[in-house]
Protein backbone atom coordinates (compact mmCIF):
# COMPACT_ATOMS: atom_id res chain seq x y z
CA UNK A 1 0.00 0.00 0.00
CA UNK A 2 0.64 3.77 -1.09
CA UNK A 3 0.58 6.41 1.29
CA UNK A 4 -0.41 9.73 0.58
CA UNK A 5 -0.51 12.78 2.63
CA UNK A 6 -1.75 16.20 2.23
CA UNK A 7 -1.80 19.28 3.58
CA UNK A 8 -2.45 22.89 2.92
CA UNK A 9 -4.06 25.98 4.24
CA UNK A 10 -7.97 25.57 4.69
CA UNK A 11 -10.18 25.90 1.22
CA UNK A 12 -7.08 25.99 -1.01
CA UNK A 13 -8.27 23.33 -2.73
CA UNK A 14 -7.03 19.58 -1.31
CA UNK A 15 -9.91 18.32 -1.40
CA UNK A 16 -10.39 18.73 -5.27
CA UNK A 17 -6.81 17.55 -5.66
CA UNK A 18 -7.60 14.66 -3.87
CA UNK A 19 -10.74 14.04 -6.11
CA UNK A 20 -8.01 13.51 -9.27
CA UNK A 21 -6.19 11.38 -7.44
CA UNK A 22 -8.81 9.13 -6.60
CA UNK A 23 -10.28 9.38 -10.64
CA UNK A 24 -6.62 8.17 -11.33
CA UNK A 25 -5.81 5.24 -8.92
CA UNK A 26 -9.62 4.32 -8.40
CA UNK A 27 -9.33 1.45 -10.90
CA UNK A 28 -5.94 0.04 -9.84
CA UNK A 29 -5.72 0.91 -6.09
CA UNK A 30 -9.11 0.79 -4.64
CA UNK A 31 -7.94 3.58 -2.57
CA UNK A 32 -9.02 4.74 0.83
CA UNK A 33 -9.72 8.29 2.50
CA UNK A 34 -9.09 9.70 6.03
CA UNK A 35 -9.93 13.13 6.01
CA UNK A 36 -8.82 14.81 9.84
CA UNK A 37 -10.74 18.47 10.78
CA UNK A 38 -11.73 19.87 13.88
CA UNK A 39 -14.84 20.72 14.16
CA UNK A 40 -16.89 19.48 10.91
CA UNK A 41 -15.95 17.97 7.89
CA UNK A 42 -17.99 16.65 4.94
CA UNK A 43 -15.32 15.26 2.54
CA UNK A 44 -15.44 11.80 3.59
CA UNK A 45 -19.31 11.51 3.06
CA UNK A 46 -19.21 13.44 -0.07
CA UNK A 47 -16.02 11.18 -1.36
CA UNK A 48 -18.02 7.93 -0.65
CA UNK A 49 -20.86 8.79 -2.42
CA UNK A 50 -19.41 10.04 -5.49
CA UNK A 51 -16.18 7.49 -5.80
CA UNK A 52 -17.87 4.36 -3.56
CA UNK A 53 -14.71 4.19 -1.44
CA UNK A 54 -13.73 3.47 2.04
CA UNK A 55 -13.82 6.93 4.00
CA UNK A 56 -13.22 7.96 7.34
CA UNK A 57 -12.94 11.18 9.52
CA UNK A 58 -11.55 12.27 12.61
CA UNK A 59 -12.47 15.19 14.78
CA UNK A 60 -9.65 16.56 16.51
CA UNK A 61 -11.44 18.68 18.84
CA UNK A 62 -8.92 20.11 21.68
CA UNK A 63 -5.73 18.98 20.04
CA UNK A 64 -3.65 20.43 17.51
CA UNK A 65 -5.15 18.72 14.62
CA UNK A 66 -1.89 18.17 12.91
CA UNK A 67 -1.27 16.31 16.00
CA UNK A 68 -4.46 14.36 15.87
CA UNK A 69 -3.25 13.07 12.90
CA UNK A 70 0.02 11.83 13.58
CA UNK A 71 -1.89 10.30 16.73
CA UNK A 72 -3.95 7.91 14.50
CA UNK A 73 -1.61 7.80 11.36
CA UNK A 74 -0.93 4.49 12.67
CA UNK A 75 -4.74 2.76 13.13
CA UNK A 76 -5.45 4.44 9.82
CA UNK A 77 -2.64 2.55 8.07
CA UNK A 78 -4.22 -1.06 9.92
CA UNK A 79 -7.96 0.06 8.50
CA UNK A 80 -7.07 0.97 5.19
CA UNK A 81 -4.79 -2.47 4.82
CA UNK A 82 -7.58 -4.02 6.32
CA UNK A 83 -10.30 -3.04 3.40
CA UNK A 84 -7.91 -3.65 0.75
CA UNK A 85 -6.81 -0.39 -0.12
CA UNK A 86 -3.81 -0.04 -2.24
CA UNK A 87 -3.52 3.89 -1.74
CA UNK A 88 -4.23 5.66 1.74
CA UNK A 89 -4.53 8.89 1.16
CA UNK A 90 -4.99 11.59 4.22
CA UNK A 91 -6.19 14.81 3.74
CA UNK A 92 -5.11 17.51 6.64
CA UNK A 93 -7.17 20.49 8.77
CA UNK A 94 -4.62 22.83 6.85
CA UNK A 95 -4.47 25.00 10.15
CA UNK A 96 -1.38 25.22 11.30
CA UNK A 97 1.09 25.83 9.19
CA UNK A 98 4.19 25.04 11.41
CA UNK A 99 3.11 21.45 11.63
CA UNK A 100 4.27 19.55 8.56
CA UNK A 101 2.36 16.38 9.18
CA UNK A 102 4.78 14.40 6.71
CA UNK A 103 6.42 11.17 7.27
CA UNK A 104 8.81 9.15 6.00
CA UNK A 105 7.71 6.07 3.48
CA UNK A 106 4.58 8.77 2.48
CA UNK A 107 4.01 10.85 -0.42
CA UNK A 108 4.09 14.19 0.90
CA UNK A 109 2.12 16.79 -1.24
CA UNK A 110 1.88 20.48 0.09
CA UNK A 111 -1.31 22.64 -1.64
CA UNK A 112 -1.11 26.10 -2.27
CA UNK A 113 -4.06 28.70 -4.05
CA UNK A 114 -2.44 30.81 -6.68
CA UNK A 115 -5.01 33.17 -5.31
CA UNK A 116 -4.11 33.68 -1.59
CA UNK A 117 -1.36 36.15 -2.15
CA UNK A 118 1.99 36.14 -2.65
CA UNK A 119 3.44 35.95 0.54
CA UNK A 120 1.62 32.78 1.14
CA UNK A 121 4.45 30.37 0.41
CA UNK A 122 6.58 32.29 2.55
CA UNK A 123 4.08 32.42 5.50
CA UNK A 124 3.63 28.00 5.39
CA UNK A 125 7.55 27.55 4.26
CA UNK A 126 7.58 24.47 6.54
CA UNK A 127 4.62 22.74 5.21
CA UNK A 128 6.27 23.59 1.27
CA UNK A 129 9.97 22.64 2.36
CA UNK A 130 9.44 19.10 3.72
CA UNK A 131 6.90 18.34 1.15
CA UNK A 132 7.58 16.21 -2.12
CA UNK A 133 5.45 18.35 -3.99
CA UNK A 134 3.81 21.62 -4.39
CA UNK A 135 0.29 21.52 -5.76
CA UNK A 136 -0.34 25.43 -7.17
CA UNK A 137 -4.30 25.24 -7.22
CA UNK A 138 -6.97 28.11 -8.88
CA UNK A 139 -4.36 29.09 -12.09
CA UNK A 140 -7.12 29.29 -13.65
CA UNK A 141 -7.69 32.38 -12.02
CA UNK A 142 -4.98 34.44 -12.30
CA UNK A 143 -2.66 35.61 -15.82
CA UNK A 144 0.26 33.66 -16.80
CA UNK A 145 2.65 35.95 -15.65
CA UNK A 146 1.45 36.23 -12.12
CA UNK A 147 1.30 32.24 -11.84
CA UNK A 148 4.67 32.48 -12.76
CA UNK A 149 5.41 34.73 -9.96
CA UNK A 150 3.68 32.99 -7.61
CA UNK A 151 6.19 30.02 -8.35
CA UNK A 152 9.68 32.06 -7.77
CA UNK A 153 8.12 32.95 -3.95
CA UNK A 154 7.87 28.68 -3.89
CA UNK A 155 11.14 28.58 -4.75
CA UNK A 156 12.28 30.95 -2.61
CA UNK A 157 11.04 28.51 0.16
CA UNK A 158 11.65 25.48 -1.44
CA UNK A 159 14.46 25.84 -4.36
CA UNK A 160 14.44 22.26 -5.88
CA UNK A 161 10.94 21.49 -5.14
CA UNK A 162 8.65 19.70 -7.80
CA UNK A 163 5.72 22.34 -8.49
CA UNK A 164 2.64 21.20 -10.49
CA UNK A 165 0.06 24.31 -11.26
CA UNK A 166 -3.27 23.06 -12.33
CA UNK A 167 -7.04 23.66 -12.24
CA UNK A 168 -7.93 21.33 -9.48
CA UNK A 169 -11.30 21.54 -10.44
CA UNK A 170 -10.53 20.49 -14.39
CA UNK A 171 -7.34 18.12 -13.02
CA UNK A 172 -5.18 20.10 -15.89
CA UNK A 173 -1.43 19.54 -15.68
CA UNK A 174 -2.04 16.96 -12.80
CA UNK A 175 -0.35 14.05 -14.74
CA UNK A 176 3.20 14.72 -13.55
CA UNK A 177 1.59 14.51 -10.09
CA UNK A 178 -0.04 11.01 -10.77
CA UNK A 179 3.29 9.95 -12.59
CA UNK A 180 5.53 10.46 -8.95
CA UNK A 181 2.90 9.02 -7.09
CA UNK A 182 2.58 5.84 -9.00
CA UNK A 183 6.65 6.07 -8.95
CA UNK A 184 6.71 6.20 -5.17
CA UNK A 185 7.54 3.40 -3.28
CA UNK A 186 4.95 1.48 -1.47
CA UNK A 187 5.44 1.78 2.01
CA UNK A 188 7.84 -1.21 3.77
CA UNK A 189 7.34 -1.24 7.40
CA UNK A 190 4.70 0.62 8.64
CA UNK A 191 6.05 0.29 12.66
CA UNK A 192 9.42 2.16 11.15
CA UNK A 193 7.00 5.57 9.95
CA UNK A 194 8.53 8.89 11.79
CA UNK A 195 7.73 12.40 11.33
CA UNK A 196 10.20 14.32 8.69
CA UNK A 197 10.30 17.18 10.71
CA UNK A 198 10.27 18.16 14.27
CA UNK A 199 6.72 19.77 14.99
CA UNK A 200 6.76 23.30 17.24
CA UNK A 201 7.34 22.82 20.85
CA UNK A 202 3.51 22.51 22.76
CA UNK A 203 5.18 22.21 26.00
CA UNK A 204 3.66 25.46 28.14
CA UNK A 205 0.91 25.69 30.89
CA UNK A 206 -1.22 27.08 28.02
CA UNK A 207 -1.73 23.71 26.85
CA UNK A 208 -2.90 22.18 30.29
CA UNK A 209 -5.50 24.98 30.36
CA UNK A 210 -4.14 28.02 32.15
CA UNK A 211 -6.02 30.87 30.90
CA UNK A 212 -3.78 34.07 31.63
CA UNK A 213 -2.00 35.69 29.01
CA UNK A 214 1.13 36.80 29.53
CA UNK A 215 4.32 34.59 29.59
CA UNK A 216 4.89 35.74 33.08
CA UNK A 217 1.74 33.54 34.66
CA UNK A 218 3.39 30.71 32.51
CA UNK A 219 6.32 28.12 32.50
CA UNK A 220 7.23 25.92 30.39
CA UNK A 221 8.42 26.93 26.92
CA UNK A 222 7.92 30.72 27.24
CA UNK A 223 8.09 33.47 25.21
CA UNK A 224 8.58 36.99 25.10
CA UNK A 225 7.57 39.85 23.15
CA UNK A 226 11.37 40.78 22.73
CA UNK A 227 13.98 38.42 22.02
CA UNK A 228 11.07 36.14 20.33
CA UNK A 229 13.23 34.42 17.94
CA UNK A 230 15.24 32.78 20.11
CA UNK A 231 13.27 30.50 21.86
CA UNK A 232 12.68 28.41 18.41
CA UNK A 233 12.96 28.40 15.10
CA UNK A 234 11.08 25.60 13.13
CA UNK A 235 13.26 23.86 10.20
CA UNK B 1 16.40 23.03 -27.60
CA UNK B 2 16.27 26.90 -26.70
CA UNK B 3 12.48 28.10 -27.01
CA UNK B 4 13.34 30.50 -29.35
CA UNK B 5 14.06 27.88 -32.23
CA UNK B 6 10.70 25.83 -31.92
CA UNK B 7 7.29 26.31 -32.46
CA UNK B 8 5.48 24.65 -34.66
CA UNK B 9 2.05 23.84 -32.74
CA UNK B 10 -0.30 21.20 -33.72
CA UNK B 11 -4.04 21.32 -31.73
CA UNK B 12 -5.67 17.75 -31.68
CA UNK B 13 -9.32 17.82 -31.81
CA UNK B 14 -11.57 17.58 -28.48
CA UNK B 15 -14.88 17.06 -28.01
CA UNK B 16 -17.85 19.72 -27.85
CA UNK B 17 -20.55 20.01 -24.77
CA UNK B 18 -21.92 17.20 -25.86
CA UNK B 19 -19.37 15.20 -26.01
CA UNK B 20 -18.89 14.74 -30.10
CA UNK B 21 -15.89 14.99 -31.60
CA UNK B 22 -14.42 18.26 -33.17
CA UNK B 23 -14.90 18.67 -37.18
CA UNK B 24 -11.03 18.81 -37.81
CA UNK B 25 -8.21 16.75 -38.22
CA UNK B 26 -5.56 18.57 -36.88
CA UNK B 27 -5.00 22.15 -36.70
CA UNK B 28 -1.20 22.96 -37.27
CA UNK B 29 0.05 26.68 -36.37
CA UNK B 30 3.33 27.50 -38.50
CA UNK B 31 6.29 30.20 -37.02
CA UNK B 32 4.60 33.55 -38.19
CA UNK B 33 1.38 32.62 -38.68
CA UNK B 34 -1.54 34.89 -37.32
CA UNK B 35 -4.91 33.30 -36.60
CA UNK B 36 -8.38 34.92 -34.61
CA UNK B 37 -10.93 33.13 -33.12
CA UNK B 38 -14.45 34.21 -33.37
CA UNK B 39 -17.72 32.68 -31.94
CA UNK B 40 -20.61 33.26 -29.36
CA UNK B 41 -19.83 34.18 -25.73
CA UNK B 42 -19.48 31.10 -24.03
CA UNK B 43 -18.60 29.16 -27.51
CA UNK B 44 -15.19 28.00 -25.89
CA UNK B 45 -12.64 30.62 -26.96
CA UNK B 46 -10.85 31.24 -24.02
CA UNK B 47 -10.71 27.80 -23.92
CA UNK B 48 -9.48 26.47 -26.81
CA UNK B 49 -5.97 28.96 -26.49
CA UNK B 50 -5.72 28.17 -22.42
CA UNK B 51 -5.28 24.37 -24.09
CA UNK B 52 -2.71 25.48 -26.09
CA UNK B 53 -0.74 27.25 -23.12
CA UNK B 54 -1.08 24.81 -20.53
CA UNK B 55 0.21 22.15 -23.57
CA UNK B 56 -3.17 20.03 -22.85
CA UNK B 57 -2.72 16.41 -22.67
CA UNK B 58 -6.20 15.13 -22.85
CA UNK B 59 -6.79 16.82 -19.41
CA UNK B 60 -8.91 19.70 -19.40
CA UNK B 61 -12.79 19.75 -20.43
CA UNK B 62 -12.27 19.90 -24.00
CA UNK B 63 -10.24 16.51 -24.21
CA UNK B 64 -7.51 18.65 -26.87
CA UNK B 65 -3.73 17.48 -27.18
CA UNK B 66 -1.06 19.77 -28.22
CA UNK B 67 1.98 18.87 -30.00
CA UNK B 68 4.81 20.97 -29.93
CA UNK B 69 6.95 20.69 -33.41
CA UNK B 70 5.03 17.29 -34.00
CA UNK B 71 5.64 15.27 -30.60
CA UNK B 72 3.54 15.86 -27.21
CA UNK B 73 5.84 18.44 -25.55
CA UNK B 74 8.40 17.26 -22.56
CA UNK B 75 7.44 17.71 -19.05
CA UNK B 76 10.51 20.33 -18.61
CA UNK B 77 8.66 22.10 -21.49
CA UNK B 78 5.38 22.25 -20.16
CA UNK B 79 6.40 23.01 -16.24
CA UNK B 80 9.11 25.49 -16.74
CA UNK B 81 8.57 28.88 -17.91
CA UNK B 82 11.97 29.54 -18.81
CA UNK B 83 11.16 26.66 -21.16
CA UNK B 84 7.93 27.62 -22.50
CA UNK B 85 7.58 29.09 -25.98
CA UNK B 86 4.31 30.57 -24.99
CA UNK B 87 2.97 33.94 -23.29
CA UNK B 88 -0.94 33.80 -22.87
CA UNK B 89 -2.56 37.17 -21.98
CA UNK B 90 -6.05 36.28 -20.42
CA UNK B 91 -9.10 37.28 -20.74
CA UNK B 92 -9.28 38.42 -16.93
CA UNK B 93 -6.08 40.22 -15.54
CA UNK B 94 -6.77 40.83 -12.41
CA UNK B 95 -3.64 40.70 -10.62
CA UNK B 96 -3.38 39.49 -6.87
CA UNK B 97 -0.09 39.79 -5.88
CA UNK B 98 0.33 42.43 -3.35
CA UNK B 99 3.92 43.63 -5.05
CA UNK B 100 4.71 46.91 -6.52
CA UNK B 101 5.07 46.89 -10.64
CA UNK B 102 9.00 46.96 -10.75
CA UNK B 103 9.00 43.75 -7.94
CA UNK B 104 6.70 41.86 -9.73
CA UNK B 105 8.41 42.32 -13.23
CA UNK B 106 11.60 42.05 -11.44
CA UNK B 107 10.38 38.28 -10.02
CA UNK B 108 8.92 37.17 -13.33
CA UNK B 109 12.22 37.99 -15.44
CA UNK B 110 13.44 35.58 -12.75
CA UNK B 111 10.82 32.82 -13.82
CA UNK B 112 11.58 33.51 -17.30
CA UNK B 113 15.47 33.61 -17.04
CA UNK B 114 15.94 36.80 -18.88
CA UNK B 115 19.16 38.78 -18.02
CA UNK B 116 19.74 42.74 -18.14
CA UNK B 117 16.93 43.15 -15.31
CA UNK B 118 17.01 46.70 -14.81
CA UNK B 119 16.94 47.71 -18.60
CA UNK B 120 14.22 44.89 -19.00
CA UNK B 121 12.46 46.89 -16.48
CA UNK B 122 12.62 50.19 -17.65
CA UNK B 123 11.91 49.09 -20.99
CA UNK B 124 8.47 47.34 -20.19
CA UNK B 125 7.14 49.84 -18.03
CA UNK B 126 7.59 52.82 -21.51
CA UNK B 127 6.10 50.07 -23.68
CA UNK B 128 3.04 49.49 -21.47
CA UNK B 129 2.81 52.84 -21.70
CA UNK B 130 2.60 52.99 -25.20
CA UNK B 131 -0.20 50.75 -25.02
CA UNK B 132 -2.17 53.01 -22.31
CA UNK B 133 -3.29 56.59 -21.77
CA UNK B 134 -2.67 56.16 -18.23
CA UNK B 135 1.10 56.20 -17.29
CA UNK B 136 2.15 53.26 -15.03
CA UNK B 137 5.18 53.82 -13.00
CA UNK B 138 7.42 51.82 -11.15
CA UNK B 139 6.41 52.04 -7.61
CA UNK B 140 2.65 51.97 -8.45
CA UNK B 141 1.46 48.82 -6.77
CA UNK B 142 0.08 45.99 -9.51
CA UNK B 143 -3.07 46.02 -7.62
CA UNK B 144 -4.00 49.69 -7.77
CA UNK B 145 -3.73 49.63 -11.74
CA UNK B 146 -6.84 50.06 -13.45
CA UNK B 147 -7.75 46.61 -16.01
CA UNK B 148 -6.35 48.72 -19.06
CA UNK B 149 -3.07 49.70 -17.04
CA UNK B 150 -2.30 45.91 -16.01
CA UNK B 151 -3.98 44.56 -19.49
CA UNK B 152 -1.14 47.15 -20.92
CA UNK B 153 1.83 46.22 -18.65
CA UNK B 154 1.20 42.44 -19.36
CA UNK B 155 0.98 42.55 -22.94
CA UNK B 156 4.53 44.80 -22.52
CA UNK B 157 5.49 41.94 -20.42
CA UNK B 158 4.61 39.18 -22.65
CA UNK B 159 6.18 41.00 -25.48
CA UNK B 160 10.13 42.08 -23.34
CA UNK B 161 9.98 39.38 -20.58
CA UNK B 162 8.24 36.12 -21.89
CA UNK B 163 10.00 37.13 -25.29
CA UNK B 164 8.07 33.85 -26.47
CA UNK B 165 7.65 33.07 -30.81
CA UNK B 166 4.01 32.37 -29.75
CA UNK B 167 1.40 35.01 -28.40
CA UNK B 168 -1.56 34.55 -27.42
CA UNK B 169 -4.25 37.66 -26.75
CA UNK B 170 -7.74 36.97 -25.29
CA UNK B 171 -9.72 39.84 -26.10
CA UNK B 172 -7.26 42.58 -26.46
CA UNK B 173 -9.57 45.15 -27.62
CA UNK B 174 -11.44 45.08 -24.48
CA UNK B 175 -9.81 47.24 -22.00
CA UNK B 176 -9.56 50.45 -23.78
CA UNK B 177 -5.70 50.09 -25.05
CA UNK B 178 -4.48 51.43 -27.87
CA UNK B 179 -4.92 47.68 -29.83
CA UNK B 180 -3.39 49.81 -33.15
CA UNK B 181 0.13 50.42 -31.36
CA UNK B 182 -0.15 46.46 -29.62
CA UNK B 183 -0.86 45.08 -33.14
CA UNK B 184 2.13 46.98 -35.05
CA UNK B 185 4.44 46.24 -32.36
CA UNK B 186 3.52 42.35 -32.35
CA UNK B 187 3.63 42.38 -36.23
CA UNK B 188 7.65 44.32 -35.81
CA UNK B 189 8.42 41.30 -33.87
CA UNK B 190 7.29 38.71 -36.50
CA UNK B 191 5.60 36.58 -33.70
CA UNK B 192 3.32 33.99 -34.46
CA UNK B 193 -0.09 35.08 -33.03
CA UNK B 194 -3.78 33.78 -31.83
CA UNK B 195 -6.25 37.06 -31.35
CA UNK B 196 -9.41 35.63 -29.67
CA UNK B 197 -11.57 38.56 -30.70
CA UNK B 198 -15.13 40.05 -31.39
CA UNK B 199 -13.22 43.01 -33.26
CA UNK B 200 -14.09 42.65 -36.57
CA UNK B 201 -11.51 44.33 -37.75
CA UNK B 202 -8.87 42.06 -35.65
CA UNK B 203 -10.33 39.17 -37.06
CA UNK B 204 -10.31 39.73 -40.37
CA UNK B 205 -6.89 41.46 -40.39
CA UNK B 206 -5.15 37.45 -39.44
CA UNK B 207 -4.12 34.87 -41.81
CA UNK B 208 -6.87 31.93 -41.18
CA UNK B 209 -10.00 32.10 -38.53
CA UNK B 210 -11.01 29.70 -36.25
CA UNK B 211 -14.90 29.70 -35.57
CA UNK B 212 -16.52 27.97 -32.67
CA UNK B 213 -19.61 27.11 -31.00
CA UNK B 214 -20.73 24.80 -28.33
CA UNK B 215 -17.46 24.33 -27.04
CA UNK B 216 -15.91 22.98 -30.22
CA UNK B 217 -14.31 24.11 -33.60
CA UNK B 218 -16.71 24.47 -36.49
CA UNK B 219 -14.74 26.27 -39.41
CA UNK B 220 -11.47 27.04 -39.97
CA UNK B 221 -11.42 30.08 -42.78
CA UNK B 222 -8.11 30.82 -44.77
CA UNK B 223 -9.81 33.79 -46.67
CA UNK B 224 -6.63 34.48 -48.45
CA UNK B 225 -7.73 37.05 -50.96
CA UNK B 226 -11.29 37.49 -50.79
CA UNK B 227 -11.58 39.47 -48.22
CA UNK B 228 -8.94 42.23 -48.95
CA UNK B 229 -11.23 44.82 -50.08
CA UNK B 230 -13.77 44.51 -46.74
CA UNK B 231 -10.88 44.87 -44.52
CA UNK B 232 -9.52 48.16 -46.43
CA UNK B 233 -13.02 49.26 -45.90
CA UNK B 234 -13.41 48.15 -42.13
CA UNK B 235 -9.84 49.62 -41.56
CA UNK B 236 -11.65 52.93 -42.51
CA UNK B 237 -14.38 52.87 -40.63
CA UNK B 238 -12.28 51.46 -37.65
CA UNK B 239 -9.65 54.41 -37.74
CA UNK B 240 -13.11 56.74 -37.91
CA UNK B 241 -14.05 54.83 -34.83
CA UNK B 242 -11.03 55.39 -32.76
CA UNK B 243 -10.57 59.03 -33.54
CA UNK B 244 -13.89 59.58 -32.50
CA UNK B 245 -13.66 57.57 -29.36
CA UNK B 246 -10.40 59.24 -28.69
CA UNK B 247 -12.37 62.93 -29.00
CA UNK B 248 -14.73 61.19 -26.94
CA UNK B 249 -12.67 60.61 -24.61
CA UNK B 250 -11.04 63.56 -24.11
CA UNK B 251 -13.97 65.63 -23.88
CA UNK B 252 -14.40 66.94 -26.95
CA UNK B 253 -18.55 67.98 -28.20
CA UNK B 254 -18.75 66.18 -31.75
CA UNK B 255 -20.52 68.83 -33.80
CA UNK B 256 -22.19 68.18 -37.45
CA UNK B 257 -19.14 68.16 -39.45
CA UNK B 258 -18.21 64.95 -38.20
CA UNK B 259 -21.17 63.22 -40.25
CA UNK B 260 -19.46 59.54 -41.00
CA UNK B 261 -21.33 58.34 -43.52
CA UNK B 262 -20.44 60.40 -45.92
CA UNK B 263 -16.98 60.97 -44.90
CA UNK B 264 -16.54 57.22 -45.83
CA UNK B 265 -19.32 56.02 -48.01
CA UNK B 266 -20.97 53.71 -45.43
CA UNK B 267 -24.50 52.95 -46.93
CA UNK B 268 -26.80 54.75 -45.11
N1 LIG C 1 -11.47 27.89 -10.04
C1 LIG C 1 -10.94 26.94 -9.25
N2 LIG C 1 -11.56 26.58 -8.12
C2 LIG C 1 -11.00 25.63 -7.35
C3 LIG C 1 -9.78 25.01 -7.69
N3 LIG C 1 -9.46 24.12 -6.72
C4 LIG C 1 -10.45 24.17 -5.81
N4 LIG C 1 -11.39 25.08 -6.18
C5 LIG C 1 -12.59 25.46 -5.43
O1 LIG C 1 -12.19 25.98 -4.17
C6 LIG C 1 -13.10 25.58 -3.13
C7 LIG C 1 -12.37 24.88 -1.99
O2 LIG C 1 -11.82 23.67 -2.49
P1 LIG C 1 -11.62 22.36 -1.58
O3 LIG C 1 -10.99 21.31 -2.43
O4 LIG C 1 -12.84 22.02 -0.85
O5 LIG C 1 -10.55 22.94 -0.55
P2 LIG C 1 -9.89 22.19 0.71
O6 LIG C 1 -8.47 22.63 0.78
O7 LIG C 1 -10.14 20.73 0.64
O8 LIG C 1 -10.70 22.84 1.91
P3 LIG C 1 -10.77 22.36 3.45
O9 LIG C 1 -10.58 20.89 3.46
O10 LIG C 1 -12.14 22.78 3.87
O11 LIG C 1 -9.68 23.12 4.13
C8 LIG C 1 -14.13 24.70 -3.83
O12 LIG C 1 -15.25 25.51 -4.12
C9 LIG C 1 -13.45 24.25 -5.10
O13 LIG C 1 -14.36 23.98 -6.14
C10 LIG C 1 -9.14 25.42 -8.92
O14 LIG C 1 -8.05 24.96 -9.29
N5 LIG C 1 -9.76 26.40 -9.65
N1 LIG D 1 -15.32 21.57 -25.40
C1 LIG D 1 -15.83 21.91 -24.20
N2 LIG D 1 -16.45 20.98 -23.43
C2 LIG D 1 -16.97 21.33 -22.22
N3 LIG D 1 -16.90 22.57 -21.69
C3 LIG D 1 -16.31 23.53 -22.41
C4 LIG D 1 -15.75 23.25 -23.71
N4 LIG D 1 -15.21 24.40 -24.20
C5 LIG D 1 -15.44 25.34 -23.26
N5 LIG D 1 -16.09 24.83 -22.20
C6 LIG D 1 -16.50 25.56 -20.98
O1 LIG D 1 -17.45 26.53 -21.34
C7 LIG D 1 -17.31 27.72 -20.61
C8 LIG D 1 -17.20 28.94 -21.54
O2 LIG D 1 -16.05 28.80 -22.37
P1 LIG D 1 -15.05 29.99 -22.66
O3 LIG D 1 -14.78 30.78 -21.43
O4 LIG D 1 -13.87 29.43 -23.37
O5 LIG D 1 -15.94 30.86 -23.65
P2 LIG D 1 -15.53 32.14 -24.54
O6 LIG D 1 -15.85 31.79 -25.94
O7 LIG D 1 -14.15 32.55 -24.23
O8 LIG D 1 -16.59 33.22 -24.02
P3 LIG D 1 -16.42 34.85 -23.90
O9 LIG D 1 -16.56 35.40 -25.28
O10 LIG D 1 -17.58 35.20 -23.02
O11 LIG D 1 -15.10 35.10 -23.27
C9 LIG D 1 -16.08 27.52 -19.74
O12 LIG D 1 -16.48 27.17 -18.44
C10 LIG D 1 -15.35 26.37 -20.40
O13 LIG D 1 -14.58 25.62 -19.46
MG1 LIG E 1 -11.08 19.49 2.01
MG1 LIG F 1 -13.35 34.16 -23.23
ZN1 LIG G 1 0.35 22.75 15.14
Amino acid sequence: MKLAIIAGPASVGKTAVVRQIIREFRESSNPAYVKIDVVRAFEDEELREEFGIPTRKVYSGDLCPDHAGIMVLQDAISWAQNVGSGLLIIESAGLCLRCTPYTTQSFGIAVLSAVSGSNSPLKMAPMIAQADMAVVTKTDLVSQAEKEVFREYIKEVAPSIDIIETNATQGTGMRYLMKALAAYPDLSDAAQIVLRGSPPLGVCTICVGKKEIGWQHHFGVIRPLEEADNIYRGD
Amino acid sequence: MHRDQMSEITVLPGTNRNGKREGFDQIIIRPGDTLSIVGPTGSGKSAFINDIEVLAQADTVTGRRILVNGVPPSDEMARDPSKKPIALITQSTRVIADLDVSRFLELHIEARKQTHIKDLIENTIALANEFTGEQITRAMSMTALSGGQTRALLIADAILIGRTPILLLDEVENAGIFKERVISCIKECRKTVIFVTHDPYLALSTDRRIVMSNGAVVKVLEPRERERATIARVSEIDDLLWDLRERIRSGDLIGEEDAIDEEIGVPA
